[in-house]
Parts: structure tokens; sequence; C-alpha cells
């Protein structure tokens, strides 16, 4: 233990270390062979003056780049893996196989899960959800292309720019500022720590008929109970926006404090004005971080679901009651998992190959205009 | 542009003699001959800058003085200084606002809560909402369930976290590169392709069903989430950090890789353990969906359900108690506020740093 402090001090305490080592202090210069043997892997150790050979007891032919650790580690192969054991039986079990699993269901007819019985293999799962083909009873299943699909996209591409060109802003405007920086960097959080049906039943009331933004605008509009499906989307994606926020401007400002202040002392010199600085600057150097805010908002805008339950108690403006007007495609996988398992993995994979679509697309564009 | 470029010339000079030469040109010509030919050598391309003689360098022409050029700087950056703090504070007010709206309503009487004439402050305090909601929803269950949930939950992941980031940050082994790609890519995958098996998964261990225990309800609501990527991942990182000459000090000590890891890995990343305690504890709290499609009776729920589906409606009119439900909701928001409060560095940095990976 004590070699170890003393290892500590020696590297992250550097006073500590010299008033310690004042007397004893030789430095003891390593001569080329003494390079050569740590650079080959050989651990030497000088206060002893003892070269020490920490070996596995099987060579391996191939060449090390780390000294000596490599080694010690070699032997550890088995050893990891019963460390590695349980985490992975619950990977496969609980991330893995599922994944494997629904794929698998998504092209099974009428897979019933409690009973584990299907009629056989079948494309026709994404044919009825998309609204292609009928069911077995004649009829055609309509919400998915009607509502979830739509919804879904309309709150993906409303919410995920707006948020992300605001909290963009804020965290520039955080950055800039001398007082109350702190205290506001937490107000701008505080929506992170909250319980997302909670506060959703909060904006229900504020947009209730009777509720404080019809009186502000003097409005007599029907936002949330038996609301006009479009008219809805507007406390929904206030919402999202709202939520989405604190997460994006803690990224975009953890970013900002990495930026090197000489590009704006090049920019001032240069006198070039806020918006050239913002444009040219500030929004290149924080690629990775709007990169990385991108791939992960449309990846959460496309599973949005907690928040029509938390509006609306329910997949419509009229609650369980009536069409399902707001449903997103995640809360038609929710519905269905119980009663129409096909569909519901049919959905899933849907999903999926969507996000994995839009991913590809961000990294691609990415990968042309992103200057790391 | 001209004028300001003179100005920031002097500047420079002044505040930032560090800065190096080669960004101030009347410098470089103040110095001596075998000054130059030193910095040619190190900057080889410098001879071929040339400042363009059409260039003018002149606050006079302008027909301004410094001291009224830097009057209007300094004018046009209180100017925007304040536009910044306003845009700020609004947008502050803005996040606030639902906050302080959920609690006002939720000491507001009925008929306030729906006259047509709202007001921002309560003109009646009515602890009694409170009183009401503590009798009919069943705050003590749900809170129960939920901690228990939350602690279970928590202390499972912590323990997977931990030895799973330790053998992939120290641990040598074949495979370790690609069986951690793995794990990475199962975290750009949606959790719903995962939902719908899992359920089945459950459902075949015999935890769903009809005849559901407590016990089999909390199984199926905290034995999926005993593992979580994003945590050994982050954990990982934290356990990358730490020099590798610290795992050699040990085993040349003779120590274990089970001592080592419990001596030296776990006190040194103990930032990011709280980290994920605290993040997983939240993640409990503010779970919906999961416990809504495995848990059959009320009794089991967590209290994002109980405080969904317990709508608190009027019997006479159908109309939702709005006093009730946020005297509720504010009981479900005010102890995540108090966790926010004691251990904001620790969430704040838990979360921002998964951005700086980029």
């Amino acid at each position: 233990m004590n070699r170890f402090k003393d290892w500590w001090n020696k590297h992250f305490n550097k006073k500590k270390y010299q008033e310690e080592h004042s007397e004893d202090q030789e430095v003891v210069e390593l001569t080329d062979e003494q390079k050569a043997l740590d650079e080959a892997g050989v651990y030497y150790d000088e206060s002893s003056a003892t070269v020490v050979r920490l070996v596995s007891r099987k060579r391996n032919a191939k060449e090390y780049h780390v000294g000596g650790v490599q080694d010690v580690a070699a032997k550890n192969n088995w050893r990891a893996w019963i460390y590695l054991a349980p985490v992975i039986i619950l990977v496969v079990i609980f991330l893995i196989y599922p994944l494997i699993n629904t794929i698998v269901i998504s092209f099974l007819e009428n897979y019933n899960y409690a009973t584990g019985h299907s009629d056989g293999f079948t494309f026709k799962n994404f044919g009825i959800i998309l609204g292609l083909t009928t069911t077995d009873n004649g009829a055609t299943e309509m919400y998915f292309v009607q509502y979830a699909i739509p919804n879904t996209f309309f709150i993906v591409f409303v919410t995920v720019p707006i948020a992300t060109i605001l909290a963009l802003l804020i965290a520039v405007a955080l950055n800039s500022i001398k007082w109350f920086q702190k205290t506001l960097q937490t107000i701008f959080f505080l929506p992170y720590v909250t319980n997302t049906i909670a506060v959703g039943m909060v904006f229900a009331v504020i947009f209730a008929d009777n509720g404080i933004i019809n009186y502000i605008f003097q409005s007599n509009i029907t936002w949330i109970y038996g609301a006009n499906r479009w008219v809805a989307m507007v406390p929904l994606c206030t919402y999202i926006i709202w939520s989405s926020l604190p997460f994006k401007i803690l990224i975009f400002l953890s970013g900002l404090q990495g930026i090197d202040k000489q590009y704006y002392q090049a920019a001032q010199i240069d006198s070039a004005s806020k918006t050239k600085v913002f444009l040219r600057i500030t929004t290149p150097l924080l690629g990775p971080q709007i990169m990385y805010i991108l791939v992960t908002s449309f990846m959460g805008a496309f599973k949005e679901y907690s928040s029509v339950v938390a509006l609306f108690n329910g997949p419509g403006t009229l609650g369980s009651a009536g069409s399902p007007n707001m449903e997103t495609i995640v809360y038609y996988i929710y519905d269905n998992l119980s009663t129409q398992t096909s569909y519901a993995a049919a959905a899933a994979v849907f999903l999926f190959v969507i996000i994995l679509i839009f991913t590809i697309i961000e990294f691609w564009v990415s990968g042309k205009r992103i200057y790391y | 542009m001209a004028e300001l470029l003179d100005e920031e010339e002097n500047k420079l000079k002044t505040e930032d003699e560090q800065l190096p030469s080669e960004t101030s040109v009347g410098e470089m010509e103040s110095t001596s001959e075998q000054d130059d030919e030193k910095k040619y050598n190190i900057y080889p391309d410098f001879k071929k800058i040339v400042v363009n003689p059409n260039l003018v360098l002149s606050i006079e022409q302008s027909g301004r003085t410094v001291e009224s050029i830097k009057a209007s700087e300094r004018v046009s950056k209180i100017v925007f200084t304040t536009l910044t703090y306003i845009f700020l504070i609004v947008l502050a007010i803005l996040v606030i606002f639902p906050f302080y709206w959920m609690i006002i309503t939720s000491f507001k009487q009925r008929t306030e809560i729906i006259a047509s004439t709202q007001t921002f402050f309560p003109s009646i305090v009515m602890w009694s909402n409170y009183v009401y909601v503590f009798q009919v929803f069943n705050f003590g269950t749900y809170m129960l369930n939920t901690i228990v949930v939350a602690i279970f939950n928590t202390a499972g992941t912590l323990i997977t976290t931990v030895i799973a980031a330790f053998a992939f940050s120290r641990l040598r082994f074949r495979g370790r590169e690609a069986v951690f790609m793995i794990f990475l890519i199962t975290m750009m995958i949606p959790g719903e392709m995962m939902v719908i098996s899992n359920y089945i998964t459950v459902a075949s261990f015999g935890w769903i069903g009809e005849d559901q225990t407590l016990i089999e309800a909390y199984a199926a609501m905290i034995v999926p989430f005993w593992i979580s990527v994003y945590y050994i991942y982050l954990l990982r990182n934290t356990f990358k950090q730490i020099p590798e000459e610290l795992y050699l000090a040990a085993k040349v000590d003779g120590k274990s890789d089970w001592n080592y890891l419990w001596r030296v890995m776990i006190p040194l990343a103990a930032p990011t353990l709280i980290t994920v305690t605290i993040l997983s504890f939240m993640g409990s709290w503010n779970a919906y969906v999961w416990p809504n499609l495995v848990t059959n009776s009320a009794d089991y729920q967590l209290i994002s359900n109980g405080l969904r589906s317990s709508a608190f409606v009027d019997i006479d009119g159908g109309q939702t108690e709005y006093g009730y439900q946020m005297a509720a909701t504010v009981c479900v928001t005010v102890p995540l506020f108090l966790l926010f409060i004691f251990f904001r560095k620790y969430i704040m940095r838990g979360v921002g740093r998964s951005g700086i990976k980029g």
C-alpha cells in the first residue's frame, strides 16, 4: 500500500512527493540498455536494482506494446470470462435473445405468446400494419398508417430541430455570461430530474380549457380533452421540447467549455461579428456534440410514448375512449403487445429499420460536414 | 474593421505579452535582425506573408478617436449582455413555470382552478387537497414498491456494471473487443425491440399472470433491468483512466484481481459509481411502461402508474379534480428534487460526461 501511495504522489501530487523525497533525491538516469529492457516488456525495479520479468505460462509470439502489464494479465483469460459470466448471461437473456426473437415473431402468423403457437412463416404482418393486406377477418388495420406513423414523424421533425437549436442558443448564452451562470444552468437542468408522467399532467392542466394558456392568450381553444388531432400536437410537442432541453443544453455546454479560447481571440482580432463567430466557429467546433445530440434525439423522438400517456391518459384526445388519434409507433407496439404480438413485433422491426436508416444518414452527412 | 485591427494590436501588446509575436506585425519590425533570423527559421513561410499595402490602418480617417471606439464597444457589449440575460431569464421562467403552476394549483380550490379568471396565487391555501390525496391515493404502497424496486434494481445494476467494466477495462482476454462491440451495438437498438420478447420471457418464467404474487411482480420489474450497457460503458471509461501501472503495482504486491478491484478501482471510481446509482434510482422512479405491462394489480405498481391511473375524477361532473391531481404530482416530484439538490454535481456530471466522447 505504501508503494502505491508513493507512486500516486509521484504522479499526481508532485509537491508531496518532492517533500518526502527531498533528501534521497537522486535522479537515476536509465541507461540505453535499461530503456531497451523497459520497451521489451520487462519491469525494471529501480529500488532493488533487480530485473523482474513477468511472464505468462504460455509465451506468446505476439508483440507487446506496454511493458509488463499484458504479461501479467495474459493468464487471466479464463478468469475474465468468469467475471463476465453473469453479465453475459443477462445480456443474452434480456438483450440479444429478445432482439432475435422479436424479428422472428414479426415473421410469424398469429403468434400467441402464452402458448408459443403460430401458424407459420409469413410476410403478412408487415402488410397488415402498413394497411396493404387485410387481416384474416377481412378487416383492415388502419391505426398504424393513419395515426402512428404520421404522428411519430410529425413529432420527430418538429421537436428535434426546435429543441436542438434552442438548446444550442441557450448553451452559448449560458457560456457567455458571468453572473448567475451556475444558478441559471441548474434551472435549465431541472426538467431532467422530473417524473415524465407527473409533469405531463401539469402540462395538461396548463393547457386545460380553463387553463392558464387560454387565459393569457384570451383564446378558447380545446388543447387536450376532445381536441383536434393537430391542435393537440401543440401541447404535446411543447412538452416534449421542454423535457428534452436539459440534456441537450448540458452536452452543448460541456462541449463549449472544451473549445480553445484562441479561436475566439483570433476572431476578435479580425473583428468578426457575433453571428459570424457563432456560425463559423462555435457551431463547427461543436460538431461532435451536435452529432451526438442529433443521433440520440432522433432515437428518443421516434420512441415517444410516456408523454402521450401523461397528457392524454390514453392513445387519443378522448383518452382511452374514441379513436387513438394521438398514437405513436411505440404506443402502437405497447397497445398490441399482449393481444396481437405479431403486429407489435412487426411494428417494432419497422421502427428499428427507420431508426437505423436515420442513424446511417446522420453518420453519412456528418462524415462530410464535421471536422473533428 | 481596419481601426479595430489597430486597436486590437495595442491591446495584444499590453495585455497578452506571451502571445506568439507573429500575430502582431508591429512588434516584428522592431525586433533585431538576429531575432528575425531565428523566427524565420522556426516559421519558414513567414517571409511570404505580405501586409496588403492598400489596407488602411488608421483611425483618423474614420473621424473617431480610440476613446470613442472603446466607448461604443463598451455600449454594444453592455447591450449584448443585457439581451443575453433577458433571453436566458425569459426561457428560465418558461422552464420553471410548469413547476410553479403545479405547486400553485395543488393549493387551489376547485372553483378557483376552473374559474374563467386565472389567479397566479391561490386565494385560499387548501392544505386539504394534500390530506385528501394521502387518504385516497395509496401513496404508501406505491412508494414502498418504488423504493424496493429501485434499491434492488440499483444494487443489481451496480454489481454487474462494476464486474463487467473491470473485465472490459483491465483484464486481457481473447475476444474482449468483440464482446464489448456487441454490447455497444445493443445500445443503438430501440428498447421496444427487446420489450416484446422480454415480456414473453418474463411470462414464461411464470412471473406474469392471474395468480401473480408480490414477489413475482417485483422479480418481473427488477431482473430485466439488472443490466445496463450504458453504465458499463460509462464505468469502463472511468476505469480506463486509472493508470495501468497501479494494476502492475498491485500485482507486484501479490494482490488478487478481486482485491485490486475493491481496494483501488472502486474507491477511485466512486464519483462515477455515485452517478450510476442516482441515475439508476431515478430510472426506477420514472419507470412507467414496463411496470404497467407486467403487473396486474394496482397494489404492485410503481408511483408513476399510480399517478396516472388514479385520475381523481369527480363522481358528479366527470371532471378531473386538478387540485388533487396536482397535490399528488407534487408528492411525486418533491423527492426527486431533493435528490437533485443533494447530488446535483454527480447527476449533472454523469449526464454531461456522456457527450464528451463525441
